[in-house]
Formats: C-alpha cells, sequence, structure tokens
C-alpha cells in the first residue's frame, strides 16, 4: 500500500472539500492515522472502499476514544519598559482545549491484501455536538461496532439503520467508558482492596446511605 | 404409620421416625431380609438421587458443567444427568458464569419459574462475587443479592471435581432436610416465599441493586464493611 502521505496527497486532489491531517504515532507501534473532517467523512470512505489502487473493503474494529478538556499553561517571556526601566517579565497564559470523542475505523483490504489504514472522525465537544457521520452505508460490518462506540462512549451516528444500545439495556442513560463516568456504589464488601479500590471503599463508608454499626 | 406391603418376598414397612426404633433391633430384621426405612429417609433418599438441573450456561464456567456430564466425571452416577431444557422440570440451578447485570432479571425469572423445592449452585467466582469483573459497571457482584443460594463454588473456572464436591454437598443437604418441625426447609413452610423478586433496569443501576430479604452486606472484623 502506498504511504500515508502520498495517499493524502491523493485524497486532496480527489476530494478538494475535505479537511485531512496526519496523525503521528509516538509509540513503538509507529502507525499514523488519518484524521478527516466529519462533513467529508462519507465521500472519502467512499473513495477508500472504491478506489482501484486501495480497495479498503473490510473494516476490522472501530473503537472509540474519549479526550478530556485540558488546560494547557504557556509562559511567554517578554522584554517592557516598565518605570523607565526595561525588564524582563514573565506572563502566564492558559489555554483550555475543549475535549471530543474520537471513533477510530481500521481498514483492510481483503482483495488486495494490504492494511490496515487507520481512519480517524472527530467530534466538536463531548457534551452537545456529539454526531458523526455513520459509515455502515459504505462499510456493512460497522454496524454493531458503532452501536457499541454509540452506546458506550454517546456518540451519535448519523445515518446508521440501527442506532441503538447494544450492551446495556435501553433504560440505561450513561456512558460507562467516557472518563468522567461515576459507576453505581453498590458494593459493600471489599475483602482485600487496594488502590483506587480501596480509594472508592473508603468513599462508600462515608456515604450517608451506608448503616452504621 | 402402620402400612406395609408384601412383594415379592421383601416386607416394606414405613415406620415413625428414626429415634423410634432401636437401632439394633433394625440391623437384626436387616439380617432376616426386613428393610426398615422412616418417610423422611425414603423421601429424600429419592430426592437426593434424582436432582435435575436447569440446562443454563452464562459462561466459561458452563464448558465445565458440560464437561462434568459427559462421560469423563459422568455427573449421571449422582443422578443428575438429566439437563432439564424447561425450568418447570428442573430442581436445581447452576449458576454457572458472569451474570451481566442485564441478564440477571432473567436469571431470578427462570430461578421464579422453577417449582419447589428447588435449589441453586453458584459456580465460579464471577457467579458468587462478580470476580474479576466486580469493579466493573456491568456485571452482577454475585447471584445471591436476588436469589438463595445452597452451595458456592470459588475457582475461574471450577474444574469439574468442584463441581462434582459442591453436587455432593447438596445431597447432603437434601439427605439432612427434616419434614416436619422448625427447620423443615423453605418449600415445606406455607408462609415462606417461593418467587423473589425480579429487578428491573434503572437509568443508572438495577433497581433494587440488591434483595435485602435475600441478601445483607457480610460483617468483616466486628463491623459492616
Amino acid at each position: 500500500m502506498e504511504s500515508l502521505e502520498q495517499l493524502k496527497a491523493r485524497l486532496a486532489q480527489a476530494l478538494p472539500a475535505a479537511r485531512l491531517e496526519l496523525v503521528p504515532n509516538d509509540s513503538p507501534a509507529g502507525q499514523p492515522s488519518l484524521l478527516v473532517n466529519k462533513e467529508a467523512a462519507l465521500e472519502v470512505a467512499r473513495f477508500l472502499r472504491d478506489d482501484a489502487r486501495l480497495r479498503l473493503d473490510y473494516v476490522s474494529n472501530v473503537t472509540g476514544v474519549d479526550w478530556l478538556d485540558t488546560a494547557v499553561t504557556r509562559k511567554v517571556r517578554s522584554r517592557q519598559v516598565i518605570e523607565g526601566i526595561e525588564r524582563e517579565i514573565e506572563q502566564t497564559f492558559e489555554e483550555k482545549k475543549p475535549g471530543f470523542l474520537e471513533v477510530v475505523y481500521h481498514l483492510y483490504s481483503m482483495e488486495l491484501k494490504h492494511g490496515p489504514l487507520v481512519l480517524r472522525l472527530r467530534t466538536g465537544n463531548r457534551s452537545h455536538d456529539i454526531h458523526l457521520p455513520s459509515l455502515t452505508p459504505v462499510w456493512r460490518g460497522a454496524e454493531f461496532q458503532e452501536r457499541e462506540v454509540f452506546d458506550l462512549y454517546g456518540v451519535v451516528f448519523d445515518g446508521h439503520p440501527d442506532l441503538r444500545r447494544i450492551l446495556m439495556w435501553d433504560e440505561f442513560q450513561d456512558f460507562p467508558m467516557r472518563k468522567d463516568y461515576v459507576g453505581p456504589d453498590d458494593f459493600e464488601y471489599e475483602p482485600t482492596a487496594h488502590g483506587e479500590v480501596l480509594e472508592r471503599a473508603r468513599r462508600h463508608e462515608q456515604s450517608p446511605e451506608v448503616p452504621r454499626p | 404409620m402402620g402400612l406395609a406391603k408384601r412383594r415379592a418376598g421383601l416386607e416394606v414397612r414405613i415406620s415413625a421416625p428414626p429415634a423410634m426404633m432401636d437401632e439394633g433391633l433394625r440391623s437384626e430384621l436387616g439380617k432376616q431380609g426386613i428393610f426398615t426405612t422412616t418417610l423422611e429417609e425414603l423421601y429424600n433418599w429419592g430426592r437426593k438421587n434424582s436432582v435435575w438441573p436447569l440446562g443454563f450456561g452464562l459462561a466459561c464456567c458452563a464448558i465445565e458443567m458440560i464437561a462434568a456430564s459427559m462421560a469423563r466425571w459422568d455427573l449421571a452416577r449422582f443422578g443428575a444427568e438429566v439437563f432439564r431444557p424447561s425450568p418447570r422440570q428442573a430442581d436445581l440451578m447452576i449458576v454457572a458464569g458472569t451474570v451481566t447485570k442485564k441478564m440477571a432479571p432473567q436469571v431470578v425469572r427462570l430461578y421464579n419459574q422453577m417449582p419447589e423445592p428447588k435449589y441453586v449452585i453458584a459456580m465460579g467466582a464471577c457467579a458468587i462475587s462478580g470476580g474479576p469483573f466486580k469493579q466493573g459497571y456491568n456485571v452482577l457482584k454475585g447471584i445471591d443479592r436476588y436469589i438463595p443460594v445452597d452451595v458456592h463454588i470459588p475457582g475461574c473456572p471450577p474444574r469439574p471435581e468442584a463441581l462434582l464436591h459442591a453436587f455432593m454437598k447438596l445431597q447432603q443437604l437434601i439427605d439432612a432436610q427434616a419434614l416436619t418441625g422448625g427447620s423443615r426447609p423453605r418449600h415445606l413452610l406455607p408462609e415462606a416465599p417461593s418467587e423473589f423478586l425480579v429487578p428491573e433496569y434503572g437509568p443508572h443501576d438495577l433497581e433494587p441493586p440488591k434483595n435485602p430479604d435475600v441478601w445483607c452486606p457480610p460483617v468483616v472484623g466486628g463491623r459492616e464493611t
């Protein structure tokens, strides 16, 4: 398969409206991925499937990632004239980066026996702008996995044929794989609590609903 | 109880409770070809040797349960080879595997559909406590939160020998049950419940998260944890 840079250049030529970005990967795997804006995602997906040199006809995996809101502090040193004397002062800026939900598709070609190509889509934020186009019309195999991402992360896939919860029950309201999910306080007995579990057990013991002996 | 039958030279006499019968006399009668027993012994002997389990599995423990019923371990030696596909015909529920919160109402409903007397073996770490999934959000932390469990088997998964051991423990339990008196089992107490609360799916957890009539938190180190 051609390199991701070559693919990106070809995609930019074929679909000028698409905003494409290469996401580097610093881990030992070193596998970069292709980030696509959600408006162009369906066209890009069709291109990846139908292009004669790619023929990515099989989506092996769909995953979700929850990125929390982050605050990045930046320090800027500058020289300013204060009271007639030039001084070097340091200013601190705090930048807030809104979090988002990310969906990662791993694509392979059964026909040409190559892959994977890692495709990423991102939502606008974590609270209300959580819609993404469903890629199930392109790859039928994504149906259940997109339902799972919807169930556990709360990403709403527009155009999905049957978007219901798949693992949790229909009445369930939370999204348990989100990083700020707090599970129900329903364990009363911890024989060998340690670490995070010990903290949870202590919080449980301090809650007013636990009967005192 | 003076009921006596004569059939093929063997006298069957169902007598008063065992305390009324002298052990020496009983053994002497046995030597003469006269078998004496009590209704309780006969009743429990029959029940403990034909415990029919409900044929259902939830996770990997079910594979061990199936192995225990096959030729190598042969659960049929204990009269329990007939795994029933219907809860109406089953006496024993082997909860073999992880009980997810989504599955818990169905497990309780199956138990409610079984006729009395009925028994439960919780097989494996997940069924008795939630096991490795105890800290998770989707697994019930032990089926004993909703239904009364007679025998717990630890292990992940327990070997078929462990299931056979649990089964023999259950047979001992059935054998020791009295038909009369205050200690008689639940199915002989008219006011005791035969059906148990089926939890409902709530917005965050099962509702209620446990049945307080069946399960209360264990007391560890002199205080409730």
